[in-house]
């Protein structure tokens, strides 16, 4: 049985998957999709609970939350793709090294990431944020570049059984450079599992993203993200819990849809670890 | 043992030396400086005051000598006066705080041992049932429950609207006169939705990793033996399969520990509890430098001194480590 068969034989990758598709195509519709202005602010209309008119409510501004989040959507996975595009680099091209090396190389990379994993990202993340400004730009990077260490040692072990195959002796005899064999032929080979670590991360990054901008250090308003919307929500608990419940409520949804998803990818592409 | 041990200590050290650069990195090359809280906003500062306010702090010196000076009085546990208005020690701050965080963090991994071996060793036991279908599901909520979300949820829920259980802080009001009996209790009932909250989100993980701990042990040969020899599904499953399928879970654990204390900045930010996370957020917002490093540094190496203790128990629990 091939590796589709396998996937789409599991109800809840699918789930994952069918989550994942959906929330991509609401974050790049946004602007078809939204029925207003997302800085749109009606101050007849503050705090408007769920109606026809705004599906999830509006906000202290008048604002209308269902728009806001439809365009915080592609915010929260731009931020979850581009970070988790920095860790795969980062770690791929570390892990490699340190694979197929070895040697001090391989002591010096696998010490750092020792000394990385030591930190609680989120302290490390909040110094960061905190010093640098809180842009877009900035929270990707600081996500992307305390993420790495997990997909280094996948990369790593890999590297270090792939290395001693015929093919890769077959490449040396003919005469082919370290990099052309660590890229082109061992590499292509050790991806699947870094598959797999990539769309977890993007549920973590997601998450993390949301925390930031929660703790006020993350997306800046008026730029709408799932989690500063939510904040605005905090205040308000009592009186207007559309504000905190839809976010949150998206957040737990994509979340959950990567995970799912890159759970399934693991199971489908290695059978043997099936739960 | 005791080799195992010395060489585990031994490898502390650079990790150690690896952990004190990073944190000096990245705060010193990150621009944005301590005084510029107080020269920012003064309209009437002037260079001289800045120049002096920079001398003050040794903003001055080259990086390397303020490494090397920050790492001597490291040693001494002395990071500095707080740059923020008391202007006490930062080891003195974070020495009062440190301990309720480091309570709460002990209380959820007991909570998160409690209850994930069990769901894990369940699910494992009586795969593809009902009753593991629910438990995967409710796992993988879990882990993608964003958990500022679910503490606003419980606060308004449990506390507010129910009025169950205290939302913010750690004592009630008038505590002072409290007998010891019911100051424990008021402040168990404190934080219960600070410890469980905490909890949720390394439970899931470690039930899914247990599950596939046990699944991995009962396909071993030795199972195979045991049930061979005609012993009951109980002994077997309780007596060879767990013990095997726990040793592993402890380094999962320790693993645990960076993620359980960078959670408590945000647990401890909505509950008002005055622990390490809170003063971190506070010093993020102060730009307070000192008082960063410090909180920063002090995170590590509790991370460091939670996973060598995971290691320790590992290598007690599981003799093949320490031999091989």
């Amino acid at each position: 049985m091939g590796f589709w068969s396998r996937f789409f034989r599991d109800k809840l990758a699918v789930t994952g998957l069918i989550m994942v598709a959906i929330f991509f195509i609401l974050s790049i519709g946004a602007g078809l999709i939204a029925p207003y202005d997302p800085n749109l602010i009606d101050v007849n209309n503050i705090l408007e609970s769920p109606s026809i008119a705004h599906l999830f409510g509006t906000d202290e501004l008048g604002r209308d939350v269902f728009t806001r989040m439809l365009y915080g959507a592609g915010i929260s996975l731009k931020v979850g793709f581009v970070a988790v595009g920095i860790a795969v680099l980062i770690g791929v091209v570390l892990g490699a090294v340190s694979g197929y090396y070895g040697g001090w190389v391989d002591i010096l990379i696998m010490r750092l990431v020792d000394i990385m994993l030591c930190f609680p990202s989120f302290f490390l993340i909040l110094a960061v944020i905190a010093f640098l400004e809180p842009s877009i730009f900035n929270i990707m990077a600081v996500i992307g570049l305390t993420s790495w260490m997990g997909i280094t040692r996948l990369v790593r072990a890999e590297f270090l059984t792939l290395k001693e195959r015929d093919y890769v002796l077959a490449e040396k005899t003919i005469g082919a450079g370290s990099l052309r064999i660590i890229f082109i032929h061992i590499l292509p080979n050790a991806l699947a599992p870094v598959l797999v670590a990539a769309t977890l991360g993007i549920a973590s990054a997601v998450l993390t993203e949301s925390a930031l901008s929660f703790l006020g250090i993350g997306v800046q308003p008026p730029t709408p993200s799932w989690g500063n919307i939510l904040t605005q929500g905090k205040s308000v608990l009592g009186v207007a819990w559309w504000l905190s419940f839809f976010p949150g409520m998206a957040i737990l949804l994509t979340v959950l849809g990567y995970n799912l998803l890159g759970e399934g990818i693991r199971d489908a592409i290695d059978p043997r670890l099936r739960g | 043992m005791l080799k195992y041990l010395a060489k585990r200590f031994l490898l502390l050290l650079p990790t150690f030396i690896g952990i004190t650069i990073v944190c000096f990195l990245v705060i010193h090359l990150a621009p944005g400086e301590p005084t510029a809280l107080q020269t920012e906003l003064n309209p009437n500062i002037t260079p001289q005051a800045i120049g002096q306010l920079r001398t003050h702090y040794g903003l001055d010196k080259p990086l390397t000598l303020q490494y090397a000076l920050w790492m001597k009085n490291l040693i001494k546990l002395d990071f500095g006066n707080s740059i923020s208005s008391d202007e006490r020690p930062v080891w003195e701050k974070i020495k009062e705080r440190m301990p309720i965080t480091i309570y709460i963090n002990i209380a959820a991994m007991v909570i998160i041992f409690l209850v994930a071996i069990p769901l894990g060793l369940i699910s494992a036991v009586r795969r593809g049932s009902a009753v593991d279908r629910s438990i995967t599901v409710f796992v993988f909520i879990g882990f993608s429950i964003p958990g500022f979300w679910l503490a606003l949820i419980c606060m308004d829920l449990l506390g507010v609207r129910l009025g169950w259980l205290p939302i913010s802080g750690i004592h009630s009001p008038g505590y002072e006169h409290l007998s010891f009996i019911g100051n424990i209790w008021d402040l168990s009932r404190h934080l219960t939705l600070p410890v469980i909250i905490s909890a949720f989100g390394s439970l899931a993980g470690l039930s899914r990793y247990m599950r596939s701990s046990m699944l991995e042990i009962i396909r071993q040969d030795y199972i195979l033996t045991a049930r061979a020899k005609g012993l009951s599904e109980r002994t077997v499953i309780y007596k060879h399969a767990l013990r095997n399928a726990l040793l592993p879970v402890i380094t999962i654990l320790g693993l645990s520990i960076p993620g359980l204390i960078g959670g408590s900045v945000i647990f401890e930010s909505i509950f008002s509890i005055p622990g390490l996370g809170k003063l971190f957020y506070d010093a993020i917002m102060m730009r307070d430098y000192n008082m960063i490093m410090g909180s920063l540094t002090i995170g590590a190496v509790l991370t460091l001194l939670g996973n060598m203790i995971a290691d320790i128990t590992y290598s007690i629990a599981d003799p093949r480590i320490r031999v091989g």
